[in-house]
């Protein structure tokens, strides 16, 4: 990792658990990050959630999205949410989202996709 | 415009219903699975690695289907192939004519006979209804042409009771703003939620948008029951339920009695299109719901007349 993804890593990762994808979505998911789901889904939970909110592969852990879903309303960008997410550019990971925020290189999605806002 | 397209522009009663996996037994084990139904359904699932398990490939079922005059859905999950290979089969299946695709995220590998294998994920479903409305518009997700755009008719899976619950809907109109046009619910075991989420469904306008079918399950013991609250991921069923079946005289009589009051139920809430299907039983449990509930065959219902909503 270059110097600036260290810094990121080392801010990000303790206090939500970055995986360092390269292209951080935080602020639309109510400061939760969608990377800890075990089958990284960015715009919403599977149908697996148990019925106490706890995660279908891992038990011990609540689902990251009853988490987003939750707390989304607090945020500024609560509206954000409901924002369908691309897919991941698998070419951006371990290199630094402020970089590619700031590059908008993170904002690069292929040619076909299209969507409604 | 395939079947199932057709007879939920023209506003009809809808019924489809699960195949059971095949693993063998070619094309005779296929028209086995859904010969006992074959009359009241207007298509039928190929389902894609069910619970985690390697069986035959939706894409060869679906063919399979449609060599012997069955419409196939074909479902899709996100948790065995890459966006390329996803890619690949919606072409696969729109060269042999096959237009339903219902899109999954998926259950996780662990919920499978082969945890140890590697989840891919590379999509999620919202990412891959989008790609495939990407290429029904003639684009492949690169933006490269597909040429002519291949006639596809888009469908997804919603679970009315899985938290978080008041999510639920927004999601699914996620999945009708990313190309669904039909919805085939996560089985209920209780009409409450169920009921919940249509009536959120028709607030926020997602009833208008896409076809809602919730899935009844029939099975046949109190056993498979508690089963399927313990172990499925995503489905539980009340205890009453469980205790009332166990209680019964006649165990199977009382679970098929259960699972025809809850399709029943289903079919009246406002926005229903109609019914999903899914049966473990091996005889002609769905034959006999649609029987027992006064749904007539595919052929009456098309013949009742286009335009009007059949009344059942």
């Amino acid at each position: 990792m270059k110097p600036l993804a260290l810094i990121e890593a080392a801010v990000k990762k303790p206090v939500f658990g970055c995986q360092m994808c390269g292209q951080c979505v935080l602020h639309s998911t109510g400061m939760t990050c969608p990377m800890n789901c075990p089958k990284s889904l960015r715009n919403g939970p599977c149908g697996g959630v148990r019925p106490d909110g706890h995660c279908e592969v891992k038990p011990e852990m609540r689902c990251v999205w009853v988490k987003a879903v939750e707390r989304a309303p607090k945020t500024p960008w609560a509206h954000e949410i409901a924002d369908i997410r691309k897919p991941v550019d698998n070419r951006l990971w371990n290199t630094s989202s402020w970089a590619n925020l700031l590059t908008k290189r993170d904002k690069v999605a292929p040619k076909g996709w299209r969507v409604e806002a | 415009m395939s079947r199932l397209e057709e007879a939920i522009a023209a506003g009809r009663f809808i019924v489809t219903a699960e195949l059971l996996t095949i693993n063998a037994g070619g094309l005779d084990a296929v028209h086995r699975h859904f010969e006992p139904f074959e009359d009241f359904v207007d298509a039928v699932n190929a389902t894609d690695n069910t619970a985690a398990h390697a069986h035959a490939s939706p894409l060869a079922v679906a063919i399979a289907l449609k060599q012997l005059g069955m419409e196939p859905v074909m479902q899709l999950v996100c948790r065995d192939r890459n966006r390329l290979a996803l890619q690949a089969e919606i072409a696969g299946a729109a060269l042999h004519g096959i237009e339903n695709i219902c899109c999954l995220t998926g259950d996780d590998v662990t919920a499978g006979d082969e945890p140890e294998a590697r989840r891919v994920f590379d999509l999620d479903s919202i990412q891959l209804l989008a790609v495939a409305e990407s290429m029904r518009k003639g684009r492949y997700l690169s933006g490269r042409r597909l040429d002519p755009p291949p006639h596809l008719f888009l469908g997804a899976v919603e679970n009315p009771q899985a938290p978080p619950v008041h999510h639920r809907v927004d999601r699914a109109l996620k999945k009708v703003r990313a190309g669904a046009r039909f919805l085939q619910l996560q089985v209920v075991f209780d009409i409450d939620p169920l009921m919940s989420f249509m009536i959120e469904a028709g607030q926020k306008g997602l009833a208008e948008r896409a076809a809602i079918l919730p899935s009844i399950c029939l099975v046949r013991s109190p056993g498979a029951l508690r089963f399927i609250d313990e172990r499925v991921p995503g489905i539980s069923v009340p205890e009453d339920v469980i205790e009332r079946c166990e209680r019964a005289a006649d165990p199977e009589a009382e679970c098929f009695d259960v699972a025809c009051e809850l399709a029943d139920a289903a079919r009246s809430l406002p926005g229903v299109r109609g019914l999903h299907l899914i049966s473990f039983r091996k005889e002609a449990g769905i034959a006999r719901l649609c029987a027992r509930l006064g749904i007539p065959t595919r052929e009456e219902r098309e013949t009742i007349g286009n335009g009007s909503r059949v009344a059942v």
